[in-house]
Protein backbone atom coordinates (compact mmCIF):
# COMPACT_ATOMS: atom_id res chain seq x y z
CA UNK A 1 0.00 0.00 0.00
CA UNK A 2 1.26 3.00 -0.54
CA UNK A 3 -0.85 6.41 -0.13
CA UNK A 4 0.73 9.64 -0.17
CA UNK A 5 -0.40 11.17 2.91
CA UNK A 6 0.84 14.64 2.97
CA UNK A 7 -0.48 17.75 5.08
CA UNK A 8 -0.27 21.38 4.60
CA UNK A 9 -1.89 23.63 2.80
CA UNK A 10 0.59 23.30 -0.32
CA UNK A 11 -0.35 21.99 -3.82
CA UNK A 12 0.48 18.37 -4.33
CA UNK A 13 1.73 17.32 -7.36
CA UNK A 14 0.36 13.60 -7.48
CA UNK A 15 3.53 11.41 -8.20
CA UNK A 16 1.09 8.99 -9.18
CA UNK A 17 -0.82 10.42 -11.93
CA UNK A 18 1.54 11.85 -13.88
CA UNK A 19 -0.23 12.13 -17.40
CA UNK A 20 -2.77 13.64 -16.82
CA UNK A 21 -3.80 16.94 -18.10
CA UNK A 22 -4.56 19.14 -15.77
CA UNK A 23 -8.18 20.73 -16.12
CA UNK A 24 -8.86 23.20 -13.47
CA UNK A 25 -7.42 24.92 -10.85
CA UNK A 26 -8.90 26.20 -7.41
CA UNK A 27 -6.46 29.12 -6.35
CA UNK A 28 -6.31 29.97 -3.55
CA UNK A 29 -9.74 30.44 -3.11
CA UNK A 30 -11.51 31.99 -0.20
CA UNK A 31 -15.34 32.96 0.49
CA UNK A 32 -16.86 35.18 3.15
CA UNK A 33 -20.73 35.42 2.96
CA UNK A 34 -22.58 38.56 3.85
CA UNK A 35 -23.39 38.04 7.18
CA UNK A 36 -19.57 37.50 7.74
CA UNK A 37 -19.39 33.78 7.94
CA UNK A 38 -15.96 32.98 6.46
CA UNK A 39 -17.08 29.34 4.49
CA UNK A 40 -12.86 28.81 2.60
CA UNK A 41 -9.89 30.11 3.07
CA UNK A 42 -6.83 29.86 1.18
CA UNK A 43 -8.31 26.85 -1.00
CA UNK A 44 -5.80 25.08 -3.46
CA UNK A 45 -6.72 22.19 -5.55
CA UNK A 46 -6.48 20.71 -8.65
CA UNK A 47 -8.28 18.29 -11.05
CA UNK A 48 -6.76 16.49 -13.57
CA UNK A 49 -8.61 15.22 -16.90
CA UNK A 50 -9.87 11.90 -15.44
CA UNK A 51 -9.75 12.01 -11.94
CA UNK A 52 -11.91 10.66 -9.59
CA UNK A 53 -11.94 13.44 -6.93
CA UNK A 54 -13.62 13.32 -3.85
CA UNK A 55 -13.59 16.25 -1.16
CA UNK A 56 -14.02 15.23 2.27
CA UNK A 57 -15.22 16.79 5.02
CA UNK A 58 -16.95 17.51 7.94
CA UNK A 59 -20.10 19.15 7.54
CA UNK A 60 -20.34 23.13 7.52
CA UNK A 61 -16.95 22.94 5.65
CA UNK A 62 -17.51 24.54 2.67
CA UNK A 63 -17.58 21.79 0.41
CA UNK A 64 -20.66 22.29 -1.14
CA UNK A 65 -20.01 26.24 -1.65
CA UNK A 66 -16.45 25.30 -3.73
CA UNK A 67 -18.60 22.88 -5.75
CA UNK A 68 -21.15 25.73 -6.68
CA UNK A 69 -18.48 28.41 -7.58
CA UNK A 70 -16.48 25.78 -9.97
CA UNK A 71 -20.09 24.87 -10.95
CA UNK A 72 -20.40 29.01 -12.05
CA UNK A 73 -23.36 30.02 -9.57
CA UNK A 74 -21.12 31.35 -6.54
CA UNK A 75 -17.66 34.22 -7.68
CA UNK A 76 -15.25 33.52 -5.29
CA UNK A 77 -14.25 36.66 -2.41
CA UNK A 78 -10.74 36.16 -2.94
CA UNK A 79 -8.66 33.85 -5.19
CA UNK A 80 -9.22 32.49 -8.26
CA UNK A 81 -10.99 29.30 -10.61
CA UNK A 82 -8.92 28.61 -13.35
CA UNK A 83 -9.80 26.66 -16.26
CA UNK A 84 -7.35 24.74 -18.51
CA UNK A 85 -8.66 25.92 -22.29
CA UNK A 86 -12.21 27.39 -23.13
CA UNK A 87 -15.27 26.84 -20.57
CA UNK A 88 -18.37 27.85 -22.22
CA UNK A 89 -20.57 28.66 -19.49
CA UNK A 90 -24.32 27.30 -20.00
CA UNK A 91 -23.03 24.67 -22.95
CA UNK A 92 -23.42 21.39 -20.88
CA UNK A 93 -19.46 21.61 -20.22
CA UNK A 94 -19.97 21.01 -16.51
CA UNK A 95 -22.59 18.24 -15.21
CA UNK A 96 -24.21 18.76 -12.23
CA UNK A 97 -26.11 15.80 -9.69
CA UNK A 98 -26.96 17.31 -6.07
CA UNK A 99 -27.95 15.92 -3.51
CA UNK A 100 -31.83 15.58 -4.12
CA UNK A 101 -32.55 14.25 -7.99
CA UNK A 102 -33.40 17.73 -8.74
CA UNK A 103 -36.35 16.54 -11.71
CA UNK A 104 -39.00 17.93 -13.35
CA UNK A 105 -41.74 16.19 -12.30
CA UNK A 106 -44.07 17.23 -14.62
CA UNK A 107 -41.58 16.06 -17.37
CA UNK A 108 -40.94 12.18 -18.60
CA UNK A 109 -37.55 10.52 -17.65
CA UNK A 110 -36.38 11.60 -21.53
CA UNK A 111 -37.42 14.88 -21.49
CA UNK A 112 -35.66 15.56 -18.12
CA UNK A 113 -32.53 14.26 -19.61
CA UNK A 114 -33.60 16.38 -22.53
CA UNK A 115 -33.41 19.81 -20.60
CA UNK A 116 -29.47 20.98 -21.06
CA UNK A 117 -30.14 20.02 -24.86
CA UNK A 118 -33.36 21.96 -24.67
CA UNK A 119 -31.67 25.08 -23.23
CA UNK A 120 -29.26 25.32 -26.05
CA UNK A 121 -32.45 25.33 -28.50
CA UNK A 122 -31.80 21.73 -29.74
CA UNK A 123 -34.80 19.59 -30.72
CA UNK A 124 -35.75 16.21 -28.66
CA UNK A 125 -35.34 14.34 -32.19
CA UNK A 126 -32.22 15.73 -33.19
CA UNK A 127 -31.56 14.85 -29.59
CA UNK A 128 -32.74 11.12 -29.21
CA UNK A 129 -29.56 8.96 -29.69
CA UNK A 130 -27.55 10.96 -26.94
CA UNK A 131 -30.77 10.76 -24.31
CA UNK A 132 -31.20 7.01 -25.06
CA UNK A 133 -27.58 6.33 -25.02
CA UNK A 134 -27.34 8.04 -21.51
CA UNK A 135 -29.92 6.21 -20.22
CA UNK A 136 -28.43 3.55 -21.21
CA UNK A 137 -25.49 3.60 -19.85
CA UNK A 138 -26.95 4.32 -16.15
CA UNK A 139 -29.11 1.43 -17.06
CA UNK A 140 -32.91 2.98 -17.51
CA UNK A 141 -33.65 1.31 -20.78
CA UNK A 142 -37.53 1.05 -20.80
CA UNK A 143 -37.98 4.18 -18.79
CA UNK A 144 -37.91 7.13 -20.80
CA UNK A 145 -41.76 7.33 -20.90
CA UNK A 146 -42.20 7.14 -16.99
CA UNK A 147 -43.18 9.99 -14.90
CA UNK A 148 -40.67 10.82 -11.84
CA UNK A 149 -42.91 9.82 -9.01
CA UNK A 150 -43.18 6.53 -10.94
CA UNK A 151 -39.54 5.85 -9.76
CA UNK A 152 -37.67 4.85 -6.58
CA UNK A 153 -35.16 7.43 -5.04
CA UNK A 154 -32.30 5.23 -6.52
CA UNK A 155 -33.85 5.05 -9.86
CA UNK A 156 -34.26 8.83 -9.66
CA UNK A 157 -30.51 9.27 -9.06
CA UNK A 158 -29.82 7.65 -12.05
CA UNK A 159 -32.04 10.31 -13.92
CA UNK A 160 -30.39 13.05 -12.61
CA UNK A 161 -26.62 11.08 -13.57
CA UNK A 162 -28.20 10.95 -17.26
CA UNK A 163 -28.76 14.05 -17.74
CA UNK A 164 -25.44 14.89 -16.27
CA UNK A 165 -23.62 12.94 -18.25
CA UNK A 166 -25.92 13.40 -21.67
CA UNK A 167 -24.06 16.61 -22.76
CA UNK A 168 -20.83 14.70 -22.25
CA UNK A 169 -19.18 17.30 -19.90
CA UNK A 170 -15.75 18.14 -19.02
CA UNK A 171 -16.25 17.73 -15.54
CA UNK A 172 -19.05 16.02 -13.52
CA UNK A 173 -20.02 17.88 -9.93
CA UNK A 174 -21.55 15.70 -7.73
CA UNK A 175 -22.70 17.05 -4.69
CA UNK A 176 -23.55 14.03 -1.98
CA UNK A 177 -25.69 12.56 -4.51
CA UNK A 178 -26.18 9.34 -2.85
CA UNK A 179 -26.65 10.42 0.83
CA UNK A 180 -29.64 10.43 0.98
CA UNK A 181 -30.16 6.82 -0.54
CA UNK A 182 -30.34 3.55 2.06
CA UNK A 183 -27.38 1.33 2.06
CA UNK A 184 -27.83 -0.97 -0.60
CA UNK A 185 -29.08 1.22 -3.00
CA UNK A 186 -26.19 3.28 -2.42
CA UNK A 187 -23.71 0.35 -2.65
CA UNK A 188 -24.92 -0.83 -5.99
CA UNK A 189 -25.35 3.02 -7.08
CA UNK A 190 -21.71 3.06 -6.40
CA UNK A 191 -20.67 0.53 -8.01
CA UNK A 192 -22.56 1.31 -11.16
CA UNK A 193 -21.18 4.79 -11.19
CA UNK A 194 -17.27 3.30 -11.65
CA UNK A 195 -18.55 0.88 -13.95
CA UNK A 196 -19.63 4.21 -15.95
CA UNK A 197 -16.74 6.33 -15.41
CA UNK A 198 -14.56 3.43 -16.88
CA UNK A 199 -17.08 3.52 -19.85
CA UNK A 200 -16.85 7.16 -20.50
CA UNK A 201 -14.20 8.31 -19.05
CA UNK A 202 -15.37 11.37 -17.74
CA UNK A 203 -13.70 13.72 -14.68
CA UNK A 204 -15.68 13.48 -11.48
CA UNK A 205 -15.65 15.62 -8.50
CA UNK A 206 -17.59 13.77 -5.80
CA UNK A 207 -18.42 15.62 -2.70
CA UNK A 208 -19.12 13.60 0.42
CA UNK A 209 -18.56 12.93 4.13
CA UNK A 210 -18.62 9.35 4.25
CA UNK A 211 -14.95 8.47 4.53
CA UNK A 212 -15.73 4.97 3.03
CA UNK A 213 -17.63 6.13 -0.33
CA UNK A 214 -14.66 8.06 -0.95
CA UNK A 215 -11.80 5.45 -0.49
CA UNK A 216 -14.32 2.84 -2.78
CA UNK A 217 -14.79 5.43 -5.10
CA UNK A 218 -11.99 7.67 -5.91
CA UNK A 219 -8.53 7.59 -6.93
CA UNK A 220 -7.33 10.85 -5.13
CA UNK A 221 -9.53 12.25 -1.88
CA UNK A 222 -8.74 15.85 -0.85
CA UNK A 223 -9.51 16.34 2.90
CA UNK A 224 -10.95 19.84 4.18
CA UNK A 225 -10.76 21.46 7.44
CA UNK A 226 -14.02 22.12 9.65
CA UNK A 227 -14.67 26.02 8.42
CA UNK A 228 -13.56 28.08 6.96
CA UNK A 229 -12.49 25.07 5.03
CA UNK A 230 -9.13 24.19 2.87
CA UNK A 231 -7.36 21.07 1.94
CA UNK A 232 -6.06 19.71 4.78
CA UNK A 233 -4.49 16.98 3.22
CA UNK A 234 -4.55 14.60 -0.16
CA UNK A 235 -4.65 11.08 -0.37
CA UNK A 236 -4.08 8.85 -3.59
CA UNK A 237 -5.79 5.64 -3.70
CA UNK A 238 -3.37 4.04 -5.78
CA UNK A 239 -5.79 0.84 -6.36
CA UNK A 240 -6.35 0.01 -9.45
CA UNK A 241 -10.08 0.17 -11.35
CA UNK A 242 -12.63 -1.60 -11.61
CA UNK A 243 -12.78 -1.81 -8.36
CA UNK A 244 -15.87 -4.08 -7.58
CA UNK A 245 -17.59 -5.44 -4.01
CA UNK A 246 -14.44 -7.30 -3.27
CA UNK A 247 -12.20 -3.99 -2.81
CA UNK A 248 -14.76 -3.20 -0.31
CA UNK A 249 -13.84 -6.46 2.06
CA UNK A 250 -9.48 -6.15 0.95
CA UNK A 251 -7.46 -4.86 3.58
CA UNK A 252 -6.29 -2.73 1.33
CA UNK A 253 -9.68 -1.18 1.63
CA UNK A 254 -9.33 -1.60 5.19
CA UNK A 255 -5.97 0.37 5.69
CA UNK A 256 -7.21 3.47 3.10
CA UNK A 257 -10.40 3.70 5.55
CA UNK A 258 -8.20 4.00 8.29
CA UNK A 259 -5.74 6.71 6.39
CA UNK A 260 -7.88 8.60 5.64
CA UNK A 261 -9.86 8.73 8.72
CA UNK A 262 -6.96 9.74 10.63
CA UNK A 263 -6.31 12.53 8.15
CA UNK A 264 -9.98 13.54 8.88
CA UNK A 265 -9.69 13.71 12.65
CA UNK A 266 -6.36 15.48 12.19
CA UNK A 267 -7.94 17.94 9.63
CA UNK A 268 -10.44 18.39 12.55
CA UNK A 269 -8.46 18.14 15.67
CA UNK A 270 -6.55 21.13 13.72
CA UNK A 271 -9.30 23.27 13.40
CA UNK A 272 -10.30 23.07 16.75
CA UNK B 1 -53.89 -8.84 -4.97
CA UNK B 2 -56.22 -11.51 -2.60
CA UNK B 3 -54.44 -14.60 -4.05
CA UNK B 4 -51.18 -13.10 -3.08
CA UNK B 5 -52.41 -11.63 0.39
CA UNK B 6 -54.04 -14.62 1.21
CA UNK B 7 -50.81 -16.96 -0.01
CA UNK B 8 -48.17 -15.59 2.26
CA UNK B 9 -49.10 -16.29 5.86
CA UNK B 10 -49.45 -20.13 5.19
CA UNK B 11 -45.86 -20.69 6.61
CA UNK B 12 -47.56 -19.19 10.05
CA UNK B 13 -49.74 -21.51 10.35
CA UNK B 14 -54.09 -21.98 10.12
CA UNK B 15 -54.88 -19.15 12.81
CA UNK B 16 -52.96 -16.29 11.55
CA UNK B 17 -53.68 -17.11 7.86
CA UNK B 18 -57.31 -16.87 9.16
CA UNK B 19 -56.92 -13.81 10.52
CA UNK B 20 -55.59 -12.02 7.62
CA UNK B 21 -58.51 -13.65 5.13
CA UNK B 22 -60.81 -11.52 7.70
CA UNK B 23 -58.74 -8.86 7.81
CA UNK B 24 -58.61 -8.63 4.04
CA UNK B 25 -62.72 -9.30 3.68
CA UNK B 26 -62.95 -6.76 6.63
CA UNK B 27 -60.92 -4.28 3.85
CA UNK B 28 -62.77 -5.26 1.54
CA UNK B 29 -66.27 -4.41 2.79
CA UNK B 30 -64.90 -0.82 4.20
CA UNK B 31 -63.41 -0.27 0.98
CA UNK B 32 -67.07 -0.96 -0.80
CA UNK B 33 -69.08 1.03 1.77
CA UNK B 34 -66.85 3.70 1.33
CA UNK B 35 -67.60 3.81 -2.59
CA UNK B 36 -71.51 3.36 -2.05
CA UNK B 37 -71.23 5.80 1.03
CA UNK B 38 -70.05 8.32 -0.96
CA UNK B 39 -73.36 8.72 -3.42
CA UNK B 40 -75.74 6.86 -1.35
CA UNK B 41 -75.55 9.01 2.01
CA UNK B 42 -75.72 12.85 0.29
CA UNK B 43 -78.89 11.25 -1.84
CA UNK B 44 -80.57 9.99 1.19
CA UNK B 45 -79.73 13.00 2.74
CA UNK B 46 -81.34 15.03 -0.47
CA UNK B 47 -84.50 12.71 -0.59
CA UNK B 48 -84.86 13.02 3.04
CA UNK B 49 -84.89 16.86 3.20
CA UNK B 50 -87.57 17.09 0.20
CA UNK B 51 -89.85 15.00 1.74
CA UNK B 52 -89.81 17.09 5.01
CA UNK B 53 -89.98 20.17 2.91
CA UNK B 54 -92.90 18.55 1.27
CA UNK B 55 -94.43 17.21 4.36
CA UNK B 56 -93.53 20.77 6.01
CA UNK B 57 -95.96 22.52 3.89
CA UNK B 58 -98.69 20.04 3.33
CA UNK B 59 -98.76 19.17 7.47
CA UNK B 60 -98.61 23.25 8.21
CA UNK B 61 -101.21 24.18 5.54
CA UNK B 62 -98.49 26.80 3.59
CA UNK B 63 -99.64 28.66 1.13
CA UNK B 64 -97.58 28.52 -1.81
CA UNK B 65 -96.77 32.04 -1.83
CA UNK B 66 -95.39 31.87 1.04
CA UNK B 67 -93.46 28.70 0.34
CA UNK B 68 -94.17 25.99 -2.07
CA UNK B 69 -93.51 22.81 -2.28
CA UNK B 70 -90.88 20.96 -3.66
CA UNK B 71 -93.18 19.51 -5.88
CA UNK B 72 -94.74 23.20 -7.25
CA UNK B 73 -90.91 24.83 -7.79
CA UNK B 74 -90.09 21.54 -9.74
CA UNK B 75 -93.26 22.11 -11.93
CA UNK B 76 -92.31 25.89 -12.29
CA UNK B 77 -89.08 24.57 -12.98
CA UNK B 78 -90.45 22.81 -16.19
CA UNK B 79 -93.36 25.43 -17.49
CA UNK B 80 -90.55 28.50 -16.77
CA UNK B 81 -88.39 27.14 -18.79
CA UNK B 82 -88.09 28.67 -21.49
CA UNK B 83 -87.94 32.03 -19.81
CA UNK B 84 -85.27 31.16 -16.84
CA UNK B 85 -83.50 29.23 -19.55
CA UNK B 86 -83.10 32.81 -21.26
CA UNK B 87 -82.10 34.59 -18.16
CA UNK B 88 -79.14 31.28 -17.30
CA UNK B 89 -77.88 31.75 -20.62
CA UNK B 90 -76.95 35.34 -20.00
CA UNK B 91 -75.84 35.04 -16.45
CA UNK B 92 -73.69 31.80 -17.49
CA UNK B 93 -72.32 34.14 -20.77
CA UNK B 94 -71.30 36.80 -18.25
CA UNK B 95 -70.01 34.20 -15.51
CA UNK B 96 -68.12 32.55 -18.32
CA UNK B 97 -67.01 35.75 -20.13
CA UNK B 98 -65.67 37.34 -16.32
CA UNK B 99 -63.53 34.11 -15.83
CA UNK B 100 -61.62 34.16 -19.19
CA UNK B 101 -60.98 37.68 -18.26
CA UNK B 102 -59.65 36.78 -14.47
CA UNK B 103 -57.87 34.12 -16.12
CA UNK B 104 -55.52 36.00 -18.42
CA UNK B 105 -55.70 39.11 -16.33
CA UNK B 106 -54.45 36.93 -13.11
CA UNK B 107 -51.87 34.81 -14.67
CA UNK B 108 -50.55 37.79 -16.95
CA UNK B 109 -50.31 40.03 -13.46
CA UNK B 110 -48.74 37.10 -11.83
CA UNK B 111 -46.07 36.73 -14.74
CA UNK B 112 -45.51 40.58 -15.20
CA UNK B 113 -45.23 40.83 -11.15
CA UNK B 114 -42.60 38.27 -11.13
CA UNK B 115 -40.69 39.45 -13.96
CA UNK B 116 -40.69 42.83 -12.57
CA UNK B 117 -40.15 43.56 -8.91
CA UNK B 118 -40.92 47.36 -9.77
CA UNK B 119 -44.69 46.14 -11.35
CA UNK B 120 -44.93 44.36 -8.27
CA UNK B 121 -44.43 46.66 -5.75
CA UNK B 122 -46.42 48.98 -7.39
CA UNK B 123 -49.34 47.29 -7.99
CA UNK B 124 -50.07 44.47 -5.41
CA UNK B 125 -50.95 46.76 -2.97
CA UNK B 126 -53.78 47.81 -5.07
CA UNK B 127 -54.86 44.32 -6.33
CA UNK B 128 -55.41 43.75 -2.54
CA UNK B 129 -57.57 47.42 -2.02
CA UNK B 130 -59.64 45.86 -4.86
CA UNK B 131 -60.28 42.74 -3.69
CA UNK B 132 -61.33 43.83 -0.06
CA UNK B 133 -63.55 46.39 -1.35
CA UNK B 134 -66.85 44.70 -0.83
CA UNK B 135 -67.99 44.74 -4.75
CA UNK B 136 -71.29 45.59 -3.63
CA UNK B 137 -70.05 48.87 -2.75
CA UNK B 138 -68.28 49.47 -5.75
CA UNK B 139 -71.27 48.14 -8.03
CA UNK B 140 -73.00 51.03 -8.08
CA UNK B 141 -70.35 53.07 -9.04
CA UNK B 142 -69.36 51.75 -12.20
CA UNK B 143 -72.72 51.06 -13.45
CA UNK B 144 -72.48 55.22 -13.31
CA UNK B 145 -69.56 55.47 -15.47
CA UNK B 146 -70.09 52.24 -17.47
CA UNK B 147 -72.57 52.53 -20.42
CA UNK B 148 -72.73 49.25 -21.45
CA UNK B 149 -74.95 47.23 -19.09
CA UNK B 150 -73.02 43.94 -20.38
CA UNK B 151 -69.63 45.62 -19.31
CA UNK B 152 -70.60 46.80 -16.15
CA UNK B 153 -71.41 43.38 -15.26
CA UNK B 154 -68.04 41.98 -16.80
CA UNK B 155 -65.89 44.61 -14.53
CA UNK B 156 -67.68 43.36 -11.59
CA UNK B 157 -67.44 39.71 -11.82
CA UNK B 158 -63.94 40.40 -13.27
CA UNK B 159 -62.99 42.22 -9.97
CA UNK B 160 -64.35 39.44 -7.60
CA UNK B 161 -62.59 36.58 -9.58
CA UNK B 162 -58.83 37.62 -10.81
CA UNK B 163 -57.60 37.89 -7.33
CA UNK B 164 -57.71 34.18 -6.45
CA UNK B 165 -55.97 33.44 -9.24
CA UNK B 166 -53.70 36.34 -9.21
CA UNK B 167 -52.41 35.55 -5.66
CA UNK B 168 -51.95 31.85 -6.45
CA UNK B 169 -50.39 31.80 -9.68
CA UNK B 170 -47.61 34.38 -7.89
CA UNK B 171 -47.22 32.26 -5.04
CA UNK B 172 -46.71 29.30 -7.77
CA UNK B 173 -44.39 31.17 -9.89
CA UNK B 174 -42.35 32.09 -6.92
CA UNK B 175 -42.30 28.39 -5.30
CA UNK B 176 -39.63 26.74 -8.10
CA UNK B 177 -36.78 24.22 -6.76
CA UNK B 178 -34.00 25.80 -6.16
CA UNK B 179 -31.76 23.25 -7.14
CA UNK B 180 -33.65 23.39 -10.27
CA UNK B 181 -33.55 27.41 -10.69
CA UNK B 182 -29.26 26.22 -10.06
CA UNK B 183 -29.66 23.45 -12.82
CA UNK B 184 -31.12 25.90 -15.38
CA UNK B 185 -28.53 28.70 -14.45
CA UNK B 186 -25.69 26.31 -15.06
CA UNK B 187 -27.18 25.29 -18.07
CA UNK B 188 -27.46 28.75 -19.61
CA UNK B 189 -30.87 28.80 -19.31
CA UNK B 190 -32.24 32.74 -20.45
CA UNK B 191 -35.01 34.34 -18.52
CA UNK B 192 -37.47 33.58 -20.67
CA UNK B 193 -36.66 29.96 -21.00
CA UNK B 194 -36.82 29.89 -16.99
CA UNK B 195 -40.09 31.22 -17.20
CA UNK B 196 -41.68 28.72 -19.90
CA UNK B 197 -40.32 25.49 -18.62
CA UNK B 198 -39.47 26.02 -15.27
CA UNK B 199 -41.67 28.54 -13.56
CA UNK B 200 -44.95 28.31 -15.48
CA UNK B 201 -45.21 24.36 -14.84
CA UNK B 202 -43.95 24.79 -10.80
CA UNK B 203 -47.12 26.95 -11.09
CA UNK B 204 -49.81 24.99 -12.53
CA UNK B 205 -50.53 23.18 -9.72
CA UNK B 206 -51.56 26.73 -7.55
CA UNK B 207 -53.05 28.50 -11.18
CA UNK B 208 -55.56 25.73 -11.81
CA UNK B 209 -56.53 25.69 -7.78
CA UNK B 210 -56.63 29.59 -7.82
CA UNK B 211 -59.25 28.77 -11.22
CA UNK B 212 -61.68 26.73 -9.14
CA UNK B 213 -62.02 29.18 -6.60
CA UNK B 214 -62.71 31.80 -9.25
CA UNK B 215 -64.89 30.22 -11.45
CA UNK B 216 -67.48 30.15 -8.60
CA UNK B 217 -66.77 33.68 -7.51
CA UNK B 218 -67.24 35.20 -11.52
CA UNK B 219 -70.62 33.37 -10.88
CA UNK B 220 -71.35 35.08 -7.83
CA UNK B 221 -70.02 38.51 -8.88
CA UNK B 222 -71.71 38.48 -11.63
CA UNK B 223 -75.19 37.90 -9.96
CA UNK B 224 -74.72 40.41 -7.12
CA UNK B 225 -73.75 42.79 -10.44
CA UNK B 226 -76.89 42.21 -11.64
CA UNK B 227 -78.76 42.80 -8.57
CA UNK B 228 -77.28 46.34 -8.46
CA UNK B 229 -77.60 46.79 -11.58
CA UNK B 230 -81.06 46.31 -11.37
CA UNK B 231 -82.09 46.48 -15.28
CA UNK B 232 -84.85 44.65 -16.67
CA UNK B 233 -86.11 43.80 -19.76
CA UNK B 234 -85.12 41.78 -22.84
CA UNK B 235 -81.90 39.78 -21.89
CA UNK B 236 -81.27 40.16 -17.94
CA UNK B 237 -80.39 37.30 -16.29
CA UNK B 238 -81.22 35.16 -13.61
CA UNK B 239 -80.65 37.50 -10.55
CA UNK B 240 -82.80 39.80 -11.75
CA UNK B 241 -85.11 37.39 -12.55
CA UNK B 242 -85.06 36.64 -8.67
CA UNK B 243 -85.48 39.61 -8.43
CA UNK B 244 -88.88 40.42 -10.32
CA UNK B 245 -90.33 37.10 -9.42
CA UNK B 246 -89.77 38.32 -5.29
CA UNK B 247 -92.12 41.53 -6.73
CA UNK B 248 -94.90 39.89 -8.00
CA UNK B 249 -94.62 37.05 -5.07
CA UNK B 250 -94.20 34.58 -7.34
CA UNK B 251 -92.13 32.34 -4.75
CA UNK B 252 -91.59 29.29 -6.58
CA UNK B 253 -90.42 31.12 -9.71
CA UNK B 254 -87.72 32.55 -6.86
CA UNK B 255 -86.89 29.20 -6.05
CA UNK B 256 -86.39 27.58 -9.54
CA UNK B 257 -84.05 30.58 -10.53
CA UNK B 258 -82.38 29.54 -7.46
CA UNK B 259 -81.81 26.16 -8.06
CA UNK B 260 -80.65 26.72 -11.22
CA UNK B 261 -77.79 29.45 -10.36
CA UNK B 262 -76.79 26.80 -7.79
CA UNK B 263 -76.72 23.90 -10.96
CA UNK B 264 -74.61 26.08 -12.67
CA UNK B 265 -72.12 26.77 -10.00
CA UNK B 266 -72.02 23.17 -9.23
CA UNK B 267 -71.43 22.44 -12.73
CA UNK B 268 -68.54 25.20 -13.06
CA UNK B 269 -67.11 23.88 -10.11
CA UNK B 270 -67.02 20.14 -11.99
CA UNK B 271 -66.11 21.45 -14.70
CA UNK B 272 -62.95 22.96 -13.40
CA UNK B 273 -62.20 20.31 -11.43
CA UNK B 274 -62.07 17.85 -14.84
CA UNK B 275 -59.78 20.50 -16.65
CA UNK B 276 -57.45 20.17 -13.44
CA UNK B 277 -57.91 16.40 -13.07
CA UNK B 278 -56.78 16.18 -16.91
CA UNK B 279 -53.84 18.38 -16.65
CA UNK B 280 -52.40 17.24 -13.45
CA UNK B 281 -52.84 13.60 -13.23
CA UNK B 282 -49.91 12.21 -15.14
CA UNK B 283 -47.47 13.97 -12.32
CA UNK B 284 -49.10 15.98 -9.53
CA UNK B 285 -49.52 14.91 -6.49
CA UNK B 286 -52.65 16.05 -6.03
CA UNK B 287 -54.06 13.83 -8.73
CA UNK B 288 -52.47 10.35 -7.43
CA UNK B 289 -54.79 7.59 -6.28
CA UNK B 290 -53.88 6.76 -3.02
CA UNK B 291 -52.61 3.19 -3.54
CA UNK B 292 -53.95 0.33 -1.30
Amino acid sequence: MSSTLSSGDKEFPSAKLPTRERLLTVNSVGKRFNKGVVALEEMHLTINEGDFLSLLGPSGCGKSTILRMIAGLMEPTTGRIEWEGDVEQGSGTIGVVFQEPTLMPWATVEKNVWLPFRLQGKSMRSMQNEIDNALHLVGLDGFAGSYPRALSGGMKMRVAIARALATNPRVILMDEPFAALDEITRFKLNNDLLELKAKIGCTILFVTHSVFESVFLSDRIAVMTARPGRVHSEINVDEPYPRDQTFRTSPNYAAYCRTTSEALENSISKAA
Amino acid sequence: MTSVQSQMPTSGGMDSSIAALIEERRRLVRRRFEKIGKWLLPALVLLFTLWFWDRLVVWNEIPHYILPGPGRVWTTLIADWSLLFDALKVTFQITILALLVAVVGGAGLAILFTQSRIFEMSLFPYAVVLQVTPIISIAPLIFIYVDSKIAGLLICAWIVAFFPILSNTTLGLNSTDHNLRDLFRIYGATRWQRLIHLQLPTALPYFLGGLRIAGGLSLIGAVVAEYVAGTGGIGSGLAFTILEAGYRLNIPRMFAALLIIAATGVFIFLTLSLISHLLLRKWHESALKQEQ
